[in-house]
């Protein structure tokens, strides 16, 4: 893995981006409807690592995301998970697709 | 191949920049449910659809055509589409729709205009101005497209005087009360569900629906909006017998529409489960939301009888000659 500090600091620019906060306990994993198990503590752990690769590699994963915010009612940590796949989502669209400012 | 991200999202957000909608449709589209109903034009309080029930017959039938073109041979071709999409508007072609899904989602609209009237609630409508509030563009992170277009909706409604605006579905009610604040400067629109100004207000004595159901809370309204107790007290006071899923509430499980656009195959998995969950509280499943009614009426057996909120209440509440 390569880490790249200006991944996560571009994550933050303009974005409620708190992953920081999850202490990896896995409720969300156990109530994702979709049942990804990467979805969404890990794919955090890998942005907050700067592992820009990483995280842009797993794009199915951050667009599958229902929104639904379950994982987010039942977070003791109180994580903006879906906020925070949303800015993963505008980090995707700036980086992979050209759609930065569309 | 599975449906291609950048070219669907990138159609998406050239379909909000140029024709201010996810899926342009006209103009007669658009206003066919207001015929007859003689609604002032504009006002300080307006009734706002967002033009999500009427698109709720193009999402059906893209559905469709998704269906198809997903982990097929042929999923190249949104590359062509977006090309093509950016000189002419493909949704009349890519979307055709169903008479009978256009009547449906017509007569939900008309319902809830009714109701507001039944209970005394006095409004006006803004026609071609009612735009779309910008959901999927903000959800799929087309961050600075739909800044833009939220910007653009609000100096609208200003233009036209709106002080408060009652909306219809809980994905408009969510932008316009919660997301647009955090985007617009001084800010200024009350915003409120039509469930909630119904909850609140003095409605016909009911002529009792004798019927039990079950109901799907939607993800938005009940984890982001609070719509929680409303539809509840609004259906029970009109004589509805009520049983709750095993996941209910704030703890509701999605009906799987946020996916249909990208990931059809899993969006329908989704809406199956979620429809069995129903169906063994009743077989008579009642939503909130025109997304989740779309998505989870597509997925539900004969057998089960998937119908809006609205339906009940208008058949309590609505005098017969309103």
């Amino acid at each position: 893995m390569k880490s790249d500090p200006t991944f996560l600091r571009d994550l933050h620019v303009g974005a409620e981006f708190d992953a920081q906060l999850c202490m990896n306990c896995g409720t969300c994993t156990a109530l994702c409807p979709l049942g990804i198990e990467l979805m969404p503590r890990k794919l955090f752990r890998r942005a907050l690592l700067g592992d820009r690769e990483g995280v842009l590699g797993q794009k199915d994963t951050i667009y599958s995301c229902l929104l639904c915010r379950l994982c987010e009612a039942n977070c003791p940590a109180g994580v903006h998970i879906a906020e925070n796949v949303r800015t993963l989502r505008v980090a995707l669209n700036r980086e992979l697709f050209g759609l930065a400012e569309a | 191949m599975p449906i291609p991200i950048d070219s669907t999202l990138g159609m998406l957000a050239d379909n909000l920049r140029k024709r201010r909608s996810a899926l342009p449709m006209g103009r007669r589209t658009r206003l066919a449910w207001t015929k007859g109903l003689g609604i002032p034009r504009g006002g300080e309080t307006v009734l706002y659809t967002g033009q999500m029930w009427q698109m709720v017959p193009a999402i059906n039938a893209m559905s469709r055509q998704l269906a198809k073109y997903e982990n097929s041979r042929f999923s190249g071709v949104f590359r062509l589409a977006r090309s093509v999409n950016r000189f002419v508007n493909l949704t009349p072609f890519l979307a055709r729709t169903r008479a009978k899904e256009r009547a449906v989602a017509n007569a939900r609209l008309r319902n809830v205009a009714r109701l507001l009237r039944a209970a005394g609630v006095t409004f006006g409508y803004l026609y071609e101005d009612d735009l779309y509030a910008g959901t999927l563009a903000h959800d799929e992170g087309l961050d600075q497209g739909f800044a833009r277009h939220a910007r653009f909706v609000y100096s609208v409604l200003k233009a036209h005087g709106v002080q408060r605006v009652i909306t219809v579905d809980p994905h408009t009610t969510n932008m316009l009360r919660t997301v647009y604040p955090k985007l617009i400067p001084g800010y200024a629109l009350e915003v409120r569900s039509y469930l909630e100004v119904l909850a609140e207000s003095t409605l016909p004595t009911p002529r009792p629906v004798d019927k039990s159901v079950t109901l799907h809370d939607s993800c938005v309204y009940a984890r982001s909006e609070g719509v929680l107790e409303q539809p509840r007290k609004l259906l029970t006071g009109g004589g509805v017998r009520l049983s709750e899923p095993e996941l209910s509430g704030k703890l509701t499980f999605c009906c799987g529409g946020p996916l249909e656009t990208l990931f059809p195959g899993r969006s329908g998995e989704i809406a199956r489960a979620r429809v069995e969950q129903l169906r063994r509280a009743s077989p008579n499943i009642v939503t909130a939301c025109p997304l989740c009614f779309a998505n989870l009426s597509r997925a539900a057996p004969d057998q089960v009888d998937v119908r809006d909120i609205s339906d009940y209440l208008t058949e309590a509440y609505v005098p017969a000659e309103a």
